[in-house]
């Protein structure tokens, strides 16, 4: 990753808002922490579950700029092998 | 828990030099946005030198814009968790965040701006969007 580095001395995305595509149904929305070996750490996430919810991903991200994000878990851990993509939620509404 | 007060003393002189009214207490809170009339901008101050550190000299050149708020106020979150819960519930439409910006107009929330709207931005262009709403929301009255 390249750029400014929101806060010196984390990794660049730590900090910042993003939203990370898994492999599978699930969309988070938070608070990027870091990523290692284990995967990405992420805290105050919201989640779409395309395989339940009523609206489309787009929509959930219209929404989680609009009113803010709903934290469903204080503190995640997503699987690396399980992370299709992440960028910043700013990014992925343009 | 609270950061030492000496820490967050410049955070809120920063605020009050640009005329923004510290809401400490919930009886402050409630004062200030109980029966809100007119305009109002409420900013959600945070200890966070990152997103805070590019909100409020954003929020300074925001304010020299032509239209602004009529009133501005602040809470500090972390530092007066009972006063800015009780702001919170003043929007409560909108998730808590901090920093956050609330625009008011006779109570109701015209525009609100998230810290993921602010993370990794320059004060300039927080500043440029802030003015933008200011003209949209408080343009006709102010």
């Amino acid at each position: 990753m390249t750029g400014p580095v929101f806060h010196p001395g984390h990794q660049e995305l730590h900090g910042v808002t993003v939203v990370l595509e898994t492999c599978g149904d699930q969309t988070y929305v938070g608070r990027f922490d870091s990523q290692d070996e284990r995967g990405v750490h992420m805290h105050d996430v919201g989640v779409h579950d395309a395989s339940v919810s009523s609206r489309s991903k787009d929509e959930f991200l219209r929404r989680c700029d609009k009113f803010g994000i709903r934290p469903e878990h204080k503190d995640l851990l997503v699987p690396a092998d399980n992370v299709a993509s992440i960028r910043r939620l700013v990014d992925a509404l343009r | 828990m609270p950061y030492n007060p000496a820490l967050v003393a410049p955070m809120r002189e920063e605020m009050t030099r640009m005329g923004a009214r510290e809401l400490t207490t919930v009886p402050d809170v409630d004062a200030a946005l109980g029966d809100q009339k007119g305009t109002m901008l409420v900013f959600v101050n945070s200890v966070c030198g990152c997103a805070a550190g590019n909100a409020r000299p954003a929020l300074r050149l925001a304010l020299q814009h032509g239209v602004k708020p009529q009133q501005v106020v602040t809470v500090f979150a972390g530092q007066d968790v009972d006063a800015t819960a009780r702001a919170r519930q003043y929007f409560a439409e909108y998730q808590p965040s901090s920093p956050s910006v609330a625009l008011l107009r006779d109570g109701e929330v015209v525009h609100f701006v998230h810290r993921h709207q602010i993370e990794g931005r320059d004060p300039q262009s927080i500043a440029s969007d802030l003015a933008a709403a200011f003209d949209r929301h408080f343009g006709a009255t102010v």
